[in-house]
């Protein structure tokens, strides 16, 4: 039997191991001990003998596992390490960690676990007193006391250091200690009980505690599983808890015993007022848009915000109506508003709306310039796990939706007409419009001046063969063209 | 009035609202600047107060003076609560105190509707603006934005916030009119459209720019809401649709659900016998399924059954009621079945893919994963065990699940055993 101690730290123990796995010491043949921590038998140090094996490959994940349990305090911690990296390197186990279910892996990873909740625990409750000011630098002055289960405090000293840089502080456990100036985080060895001053804020801090606590609802075993009684001794808030508990159910029977208080109609509020008058607006519902063709454009736009003549409604965030100058000269409409259009309330400001800003611009049309706007008014979509799928609108959809677009025309009243895709130029031409044979200026229609039907730019978007998109931008293109072209 | 009573009232004016998440944050820390603070990854929870929430962010109310008349809610003009007001200053310091003791992630700030929303929101951001420019603070911010609040500072929230949301607090249009005559679920809708679009927006101009600061970039990582069980008459249907409603359309982070408690002030209108607690606790999970289990609302609730069974969680109530899927074979199943077994969770699901690939799983696996025996048992093959098909069809295997009845008692010392808080919490 050899005895081998530890003086705490991971490198420590990873060299003796390292060289006895070296020599072929068997787990069985090795008596772990930790130095300053009290050992059965006190063997002291022996002598590794020489190595006979080759330097052993580990996993990187098994380094990183090993790391971490060398801070727990459970005196059989080195002693399970080495029997797993035996196991995986002489015992022919090489995926040994993979097997969570393992007895002995399963208690490393429970270990870990209790490392880890030690380490989140530190992390929620050290509680920084204030102690003064650094005379020469002005920088505020703290000082923590705090008891882990674990030695974690070279585990957390990082996250203080990053979290509190601006502040000079130190932090003492049984275990360990740690201070941070601005300049360097030092690590020190554990001291003894250290007396934190009481501070005023911690007054402030416990009146929050108790007004923040809801006493119609007592959960005193789920504060108790996150909040366990062996941390209450260093928070400030924790004596509150007994009476705060106890007087809940006569706050709770206080509550229910008073009066009820009438509702108070508010008065002339001028901002409830304005409030009023949404509503009102919202509370509309407009089921026949055929009535109000004629209203101005912004009567319309209103109106429109409450149409529920079909039910896309329903599902949509809003109505997505008409944008542009009102007497523009060139309007330019298109299917429905998308993905985008929906969240935004804006036309065209999707992916389609973006090419078309190009061809827009190649063709030397302000988009500032032209009213754009959709044949249909709300997005029409499925939900698709994170996407929501565009569904061309039906005949009906459209064709409830036509008044909104024909007020919209006849209030803009543009010289040149611009119909991308079939919906829109079905739902103001004719149900048997097809693009790909009359694509190009339209005669005879009542529309304006110009009309031209072209394809929608989602479908430049949707085309996958470069060739075939080459091809069909430079056509939508010249459509473009041939509407301005005088 | 000191500033020892005015935080008092205006915590417990802000109490009602149970969001405290402080995680999901875009990583930052301190090292580089005058202030304090970081955050990223998890969230860290502080403390905890009887009532079993977590205290991670300072919460309060800027003002609990409000215009508006929510009947749910203690704050309503027409309640006779003390009424206090920070000035944007007392809040800024109160925050930087608590936060450099670690007593605190950040800070959540919401406010009674003061003037107008657009008023309030700049009171709001005062505070945000001068944590963030004044004191260099890179601590956790969760601002509450008001849907009628203008496009400008809902943009300049965002900038300021790791988190920004607004309340739907009722399911139903219906029911605002009704309890909270001033909100409109319309109005909400329209406004978190179009913070998912910039949220969105942001994370894309972040990616491009690879970590790169720029103006565009700067926004909330996320948007979460909350709603109130047990006031109005809605069904648990009604509240699973709504919160799919707005995961799917607007990616909200969390739906938080309140069950109504009772509050000091009632309102005439609203009815008096709160909600049980476990309503509330079923609605989580089964908002759960729907988000990580792959279930769809329509097999949680239905039309005949609106409402989640409170003495069984939804899982297990599933499964009782479609028994022809199990059961199941652990070394064989593929995935998104491993996650119907009632008593597997997630986590145990993907564990248990993982061990299978090296051997046969057997009981002793479940019991070194630590699964409910009890629960799953009934419903899964594995090497050594095969449940049989008696048991699964028996009419009482539902009764082996469900609480027996007990007295309501809680004490501090002996909490809640055999409870129904109890079994809540388990």
């Amino acid at each position: 039997m050899l005895s081998v101690a530890i003086d705490l730290s991971f490198e420590d123990w990873r060299e003796k191991a390292r060289g006895l796995l070296q020599a072929g010491i068997k787990p069985s043949e090795v008596l772990w001990e930790s130095e300053g921590e009290a050992g059965l038998f006190g063997g002291g140090n022996a002598i590794i003998p020489p190595p006979v094996h080759a330097p052993p490959k580990v996993p990187k994940e098994f380094v990183s596992l090993a790391h971490t349990v060398s801070h727990h305090s459970s005196p059989d911690r080195w002693g399970l390490l080495y029997e797993v990296l035996w196991r995986m390197t002489q015992g022919g186990e090489a995926s040994l960690l993979k097997r969570s279910t393992d007895p002995t892996v399963a208690r490393l990873a429970r270990m870990r676990k209790e490392i880890a909740r030690d380490v989140h625990k530190m992390h929620a409750f050290v509680r920084f007193k204030k102690t003064g000011e650094d005379p020469e630098s002005g920088r505020e002055q703290f000082m923590a006391w705090f008891e882990p289960d674990h030695r974690i405090m070279p585990l957390t000293a990082k996250f203080f250091q990053k979290r509190f840089t601006g502040m000079d502080w130190a932090i003492f456990t049984p275990t360990g200690s740690a201070s941070w100036d601005g300049r360097e985080l030092r690590l020190g060895p554990g001291v003894e009980k250290v007396e934190v001053p009481e501070e005023e804020l911690d007054e402030l801090w416990r009146g929050y505690y108790r007004s923040i606590f809801n006493p119609a609802r007592l959960k005193v075993k789920a504060m108790q599983a996150e909040m366990p009684k062996k941390y209450w001794k260093n928070l400030p808030e924790s004596d509150l808890i007994e009476s705060l508990v106890s007087e809940s159910r006569f706050r709770v029977d206080g509550m229910r015993e008073e009066a009820p208080r009438p509702a108070n109609a508010g008065g002339k509020n001028p901002y409830l007022k304005h409030l009023r008058d949404l509503d009102r607006c919202d509370d509309t519902v407009v089921l026949q848009p055929d009535d109000h063709v004629g209203r101005p454009l912004d009567k319309l736009r209103e109106l429109a915000a409450c149409c529920q003549a079909c039910p896309l409604h329903g599902s949509a965030t809003g109505t997505v109506m008409g944008e542009g100058p009102t007497d523009a000269d060139i309007m330019i409409v298109g299917e429905q508003p998308g993905d985008q259009e929906d969240l935004v309330g804006r036309p065209f400001v999707g992916p389609a709306g973006q090419l078309l800003d190009r061809f827009l611009a190649e063709a030397g049309i302000d988009r500032s310039q032209c009213y754009l706007t959709n044949a249909v008014k709300h997005f029409k979509f499925v939900p698709k796990g994170k996407h929501r799928l565009h569904q061309s609108p039906s005949v009906d959809e459209v064709s409830r939706c036509k008044p909104w677009l024909v007020g919209e025309l006849l209030q803009v009243n543009p010289r040149v007409l611009i119909l991308l895709g079939a919906t829109a130029a079905r739902s103001l031409i004719g149900p048997g419009f097809k693009i790909t044979r009359q694509r190009g200026v339209v005669e005879g229609t009542w529309l304006a001046d110009r009309v031209v039907a072209t394809v929608h730019p989602s479908y430049l978007l949707r085309l996958q063969n470069h060739s075939d998109r080459e091809e069909e931008e430079r056509a939508f293109l010249q459509d473009l063209k041939a509407a301005v072209t005088p | 009035m000191d500033l020892q009573r005015k935080l008092e009232i205006l915590a417990d004016a802000a109490k009602y609202d149970a969001s405290c998440a402080s995680s999901g944050a875009n990583r930052r820390n301190s090292s580089n600047g005058k202030g304090v603070g970081s955050t990223g990854g998890a969230g860290i929870c502080h403390s905890y107060a009887p009532d079993g929430r977590c205290i991670s962010l300072l919460k309060v109310l800027l003002t609990n003076r409000c215009l508006y008349d929510c009947h749910y809610c203690i704050n309503r003009r027409s309640s006779n609560v003390q009424r206090a007001a920070f000035t944007p200053a007392e809040v800024v310091k109160l925050t930087l105190d608590f936060y450099k003791r670690n007593y605190i992630e950040g800070l959540f700030l919401s406010s009674g509707i003061i003037r107008s929303a657009d008023h309030t929101m700049e009171q709001v951001i005062e505070v945000a603006r001068s944590l963030r420019e004044d004191h260099d603070f890179r601590g956790y911010l969760h601002l509450k934005t008001i849907p009628e609040a203008s496009v400008d500072l809902i943009e300049k929230a965002g900038q300021y916030a790791d988190r920004i949301s607004i309340n739907i607090e009722l399911p139903k249009e219906q029911s605002l009119k009704t309890f909270a005559p001033e909100k409109s679920l319309k109005r909400t809708r329209i406004a978190m459209g179009k913070i998912r679009h910039r949220v969105e927006n942001a994370a894309e101009v972040r990616r491009e720019r690879q970590g790169r600061r720029s103006p565009e970039g700067k926004f909330a990582t996320g948007q979460s809401t909350q709603v109130i069980v047990g006031a109005d008459d809605s069904t648990d249907q009604v509240f699973l649709k709504r919160s799919h409603d707005l995961y799917s359309n607007y990616r909200l982070r969390r739906v938080y659900y309140s069950a109504f408690s009772p509050i000091p002030e009632p309102s005439a209108i609203l009815p008096l016998k709160a909600p049980p607690l476990v309503r509330e606790h079923r609605l989580y999970q089964a908002d759960w399924l729907m988000r990580f289990y792959g279930f769809e609302a329509g097999e949680i609730v239905s039309d005949e059954r609106p409402n989640l069974a409170l003495d069984l969680d939804p899982k297990l109530s599933w499964a009782l009621r479609n028994r022809q899927f199990f059961p199941v074979d652990l070394n064989r199943a593929e995935k998104l079945l491993l996650y119907r077994v009632p008593g597997l969770g997630v986590r145990n699901a993907d564990r248990i893919l993982g061990i299978r690939r090296y051997g046969k799983i057997r009981v002793q696996d479940l019991i070194r994963l630590r699964v409910s025996l009890k629960k799953v048992l009934p419903f899964v093959i594995t090497a050594d065990h095969h449940p049989s098909s008696r048991e699964l069809d028996h009419d009482n295997l539902r009764a082996r699940f469900a609480p027996p009845p007990e007295q309501m008692e809680l004490h501090l010392n002996t909490p809640g055993k055999g409870s129904p808080l109890g079994q809540v919490m388990e």
